[in-house]
């Protein structure tokens, strides 16, 4: 979604929702704040908190309360950075931490309900983070004015200093305690653009995890120790919809520091004082799985059916003119089907989760990427009033959509290993790597099968039949996200093309799997980017145009999708796609997440037939850059997710079950895979939008397109190397 | 009971011999910057120091430490670790941050040996190093800033 | 990063990648893996002591050419792993000295013994075989040739081949691989005596 629509979605959202009311306006005030977030005062109750998400101390440090969780992606630095500018603040005195699950204070604008994805945070907190920050500004000001007897028109700030042309001057912390005594002033003014010192300039800011995070400093779930904690793993099902039939512990209670196994809801839960004997505990249980109800299908199985689906009627998610009497009549008809892998997102640090209760009052700690919802949830099984439940958000090691859950389960096996113990014995549940390559919610597998007629050098008609499974579809998120039976992660990038053909449809089958499934690093770009632009690429060589001239002359109503296609062409001085000296070059263009990120791959054949990719340019355009720098490393970060994928990425089912179970078999892209990496963002005064996942579609097109050129087929099977099926 | 020297300290742990060093390291010592990321030596997030070379923690038992010295991220010291820290910090590496204690211990463990790496020689180091965020770009380039640092 | 290293990096990634094609060659030519081994008595009635050789080295060559040998005496800098002799996750290196890269030695993931919880496999002395012993892409005659010639072989004369098969533990390893791998055929006793009747029977090579 662009930044230009969010008050519109916020609006359905909030209908689908009901019950919640969000304001646009500045959650303000202590007195206006419920407890957790009030409660929130570093450096005691002289801290002043003119709002939600400022907090100034008396030593001056100012501490930003984050409502995005930061695995990675930068929000702890980009959302000061939006504070900092508007208080004329040193980034020096710059703090953040995550803000408490509150959803009358924190909530997504985007979403209406507190929770980070889809690339929002910056596009979110754009208005609110420097009104947050402009107010504060205006308060201590004002604090100083009435200290110094001057018109607060008179005082400068610079750098966190105060100062009057008297010669008095302070710095924040001085008057934080007099500023919180004030009333909150309404709408202050924000900086013109023209006068930032941080937003956009190169350098002016460092990440604020940085140096933590090299010194084995920063703390994730997993680093979570309090006295009496047991550690706990699961035994889960080996096929998908299975559950537990019956169990024998008695071995499992043998080993030394395993305290107590309980069936649960996901399965068998091991409690021990460790990890290590909960592991040893797991591997001695003996269990029975019922899987009259799971999942047998394999992956095989499913691409076949998926082929004959593609073949069938869908529902039409895009279409103008009429593809199918256009391809009937063409001279020149292409086909072409595309087959997608499952995908797991494995992130660094696996799932894990904290949680303490006494009975009546619980505090729920680990990397909530949908702290409303789970917060809810967590209250709900403890039977617990919400209020009485605490969640807080920890840095979580990595995402990629696999914490943002729409089925909640990290959160209620939680509590329900919580409860099934009792209270009073906190708990740490911890996944193995094993239990999150084989614990599904993968990208859904998919199949594209596109039809594309050329008639006298022109692209003249355009037919994409999509089939993969919906993970909205009779979800609680139905309401919100699906439309006309139609969800859109399923067909984003696929039913609108840039390029203006004449005959265009898109159609869509989501066939029932009971495979869990969730959303991945770009969502349905992930399938549709590719799918879409390696399929232009193969038209326009048969129609006899450049790769990028070509697209440029279909794509005169998107100039933003020209300007980022212009900029990388120019980057990478392109003249042609090679291959020179064994190398060849391939470009792919794509919107997502509001951004536009174009990307030209420059691609050689290594000696064991394996793509080598050496080196890739990239622009992108996502509105006014607030980081530069953090929106270089997320192109950087994006393009090596997306190309460790494209190459190496699969989750095989075998009758139901997964096969890969660690980064042995689950290829994984190292350091001598990644290619060099040169960015060139667009300057822009539109409205900022996300750039932690729009770096991610181009590249697996671009190298593919690449290869075509080298003389090899695009692979129309993902991954390109080492496919199991 | 097992005796561990870490960190130039030396701890009786009451665990049992298989236990990975990782896990007798963080459940039992309470140092938790070592990670745990797959528990079968593929992706080095667990790297520590035993007598000054690189180990992964996950798939050494404690009973094969002895009386080795086992140093950790948060012990890790000399020219080489500020060197590396100051280029991680400069370059801004880190995103989600979890791999990066064993990306520092293996730099670390590559410029002790090679003062001036190639960019082949920082390849074959550190491929045993995964980053799912791949911020394999700057760790290579804060690699290079490191060695500049050292050689003054 | 410059040009020129980039050529150094392919050319070291050319160096691991290179014995592809005739490694899956050779896979497929190769027989399910024996899970036993002929005694060496039993070519006792092979009358021609040289036929009789070079039968009890085609027996010997189902020990040599198991994933269990072959994987670490590469033609390449790069070992392989597993039964599917697959190229070894992560990338190492032969080093200067048969134990590894700075910073990624054998030594950072290999142990003294196997760690069988993680299936990783370890020895006092896990390395890689030195690059004059690569078996991998050599047809069994070559490989015999080889074993024989003490410029390739380490300096040793046929008696020290047979005690070196015999005694050095990671040959032994071969034997105990741990959980998840297809052990060598046969016993370590077994294939000594193999090699031992071979060298009585005068060492001789097959053709190819």
């Amino acid at each position: 979604m662009t930044a230009h629509d969010h008050n519109l979605s916020r609006r359905s959202l909030l209908k689908g929702a009901g019950a919640l009311v969000i304001g646009l306006h500045l959650p303000q005030a202590a007195r206006a704040q419920s407890g957790a977030g009030a409660a929130f005062r570093p450096g005691g109750n002289a801290t002043f908190a003119p709002n939600a998400f400022v907090r100034v101390a008396p030593d001056s440090t100012i501490t930003v309360l984050v409502k995005h969780i930061e695995f990675g992606q930068g929000p702890f630095t980009g959302l000061a950075t939006l504070v900092a500018e508007e208080m004329d603040a040193d980034w020096g005195q710059m703090r953040s931490e995550h803000a408490p699950a509150d959803v009358k204070l924190y909530a997504n604008l985007a979403f209406g309900v507190q929770g980070t994805g889809g690339s929002t945070a910056i596009a979110n907190s754009w208005e609110q983070m420097r009104k947050a920050g402009a107010t504060a500004r205006a308060m201590l000001v004002q604090a100083a004015a009435q200290s110094w007897k001057v018109p607060a028109s008179e005082i400068r700030v610079e750098a966190g200093v105060l100062s009057h042309a008297s010669g008095k001057q302070g710095r924040f912390g001085e008057f934080a305690e007099a500023a919180s005594k004030l009333a909150v002033p309404e709408n202050v003014p924000l900086k013109p653009a023209s006068a930032y010192r941080l937003i956009g300039k190169e350098g002016a800011v460092r990440r604020l995890d940085s140096a933590d995070k090299s010194r084995g400093k920063a703390e994730f779930t997993i680093d979570i120790h309090a006295p009496n904690m047991l550690t706990v793993v699961v035994a889960r099902p080996p096929r998908f919809g299975g559950k537990v039939g019956s169990f024998d512990a008695a071995e499992a209670h043998k080993v030394r520091g395993v305290v107590d196994v309980k069936q649960i809801g996901s399965g068998v839960a091991v409690y021990a004082n460790g990890m290590w004997p909960a592991l040893k505990g797991r591997e001695a249980l003996k269990v029975t799985w019922d899987e009259s109800a799971a999942e047998k299908r394999g992956s095989r199985e499913l691409i076949a059916e998926y082929r004959a689906l593609a073949r069938q009627k869908g529902v039409v998610a895009g279409s103008h003119g009429d593809a199918e009497a256009a391809l009937a009549k063409a001279g020149t008809v292409i086909e072409a089907e595309f087959v997608f892998p499952y995908l797991a997102h494995a992130p660094m640090e696996p799932l894990d989760g904290y949680l303490q209760w006494d009975g009546s009052e619980a505090l729920a700690r680990f990397g909530s990427q949908f702290q409303t919802t789970e917060h809810m949830t967590i209250a709900t099984i403890l039977g617990l009033p919400p209020e009485k439940v605490r969640l807080e958000t920890m840095l979580a090691g990595g995402s990629f959509g696999r914490r943002a859950q729409v089925s909640q389960h990290l959160a209620a096996e939680l509590a329900m290993v919580a409860k099934a113990i009792g209270p009073n014995r906190p708990v740490k549940l911890v996944w193995t790597r094993e239990d999150d390559l084989s614990g599904g919610y993968y990208r859904p597998l998919f199949v594209h099968r596109l039809r594309g007629a050329v008639q006298d050098g022109k692209i003249t008609a355009w037919a994409d039949s999509i089939v993969g499974q919906s993970f909205f579809l009779g979800t609680p998120f139905e309401a919100m996200v699906v439309k006309n039976g139609i969800d859109a992660t399923s067909v984003e990038g696929a039913n609108e093309l840039f390029y203006e053909i004449a005959d265009f449809h898109c159609e869509v089958n989501n066939p029932k799997v009971g495979v869990p499934t969730l959303w991945w690093r770009s969502v349905g770009h992930t399938h549709t980017a590719y799918a879409v632009e390696c399929f232009i690429d193969e038209l326009l060589q048969v129609a006899g145009q450049d790769p990028v001239a070509g697209r440029l002359s279909l794509m005169n109503r998107h100039p933003r999708a020209v300007g980022v296609l212009k900029a990388v062409a120019e980057l990478a001085k392109w003249n042609g796609s090679g291959p020179v000296d064994g190398r060849a070059r391939g470009v792919a263009v794509v919107e997502s997440f509001g951004s536009f990120v174009a990307q030209i791959a420059e691609v050689s054949l290594g000696t064991d037939g394996e793509p080598k990719v050496h080196k890739v340019w990239c622009a992108v355009d996502c509105g006014v850059a607030v980081n530069p720098d953090i929106i270089r490393a997320q192109m950087e970060g994006g393009i090596g997710f997306g190309l460790g994928h494209a190459l190496y990425g699969e989750i095989t089912l075998d009758q139901g079950r997964p096969v890969q179970a660690n980064f042995d078999t689950y290829r994984s892209l190292r350091i001598h895979e990644m290619p060099e990496v040169e960015v060139a963002i667009i300057s822009s005064t539109e409205a900022p939008t996300g750039v932690g996942e729009p770096g991610v579609p181009p590249i697996g097109p671009a190298v593919a397109n690449a290869l075509a050129k080298l003389g090899q087929p695009r692979p129309r099977q993902l991954p390109m190397v080492g496919g199991t099926v | 009971m097992v005796s561990l020297k870490v960190n130039g300290r030396t701890h009786s742990v009451d665990v049992d011999d298989d236990t990975p060093l990782l896990w007798a390291i963080r459940d039992n010592l309470g140092l938790t910057g070592t990670k745990f990321g797959c528990g079968v030596a593929q992706c080095g997030a667990c790297t520590v120091f035993m007598d000054g070379k690189p180990l992964r923690s996950c798939v050494t038992p404690v009973s094969a430490v002895g009386d080795a010295e086992i140093t950790t991220i948060e012990a890790i010291s000399g020219k080489e670790v500020d060197a590396v820290q100051a280029a991680w910090t400069a370059r801004d590496v880190p995103q989600c941050g979890y791999c990066q204690s064993g990306q520092v211990m293996s730099a670390v463990a590559l410029l002790m040996e090679n003062k001036k790496p190639s960019d082949g020689d920082i390849d074959l180091a550190m491929n045993g190093n995964l980053c799912r965020c791949a911020t394999y770009v700057r760790i290579r380039a804060a690699i290079h800033d490191a060695a500049r640092t050292l050689e003054g | 990063m410059q040009a020129p290293l980039l050529h150094a990096i392919l050319a070291g990634a050319g160096l691991c990648l290179a014995g592809t094609a005739l490694t899956s060659a050779q896979t497929t030519r190769q027989a399910a893996p024996a899970a036993s081994l002929r005694s060496a008595e039993s070519f006792s009635t092979i009358a021609n002591q040289r036929d009789r050789s070079v039968a009890l080295f085609g027996e010997i060559g189902t020990v040599l050419q198991h994933p269990r040998c072959m994987n670490c005496h590469p033609a390449t800098e790069c070992p392989r792993q597993a039964d599917a002799k697959r190229l070894h996750q992560p990338l190492v290196v032969r080093g200067k000295d048969g134990h590894g890269a700075p910073g990624l030695e054998c030594a950072t993931c290999h142990g003294k013994q196997n760690f069988d919880p993680a299936r990783i496999p370890g020895d006092g002395h896990w390395a890689l075989a030195p690059a004059s012993m690569a078996w991998e892409g050599k047809s069994l005659g070559q490989i015999c040739e080889q074993l024989k010639d003490p410029n390739r072989n380490g300096s040793r004369d046929l008696a020290a081949i047979v005690k070196h098969v015999t005694s050095d533990t990671l040959v032994l390893w071969a034997w105990n691989p741990g959980p998840g791998r297809v052990p060598a055929p046969g016993s370590n006793a077994q294939f000594g005596a193999l090699m031992q009747a071979w060298v009585d029977t005068g060492a001789a090579c097959p053709a190819s």
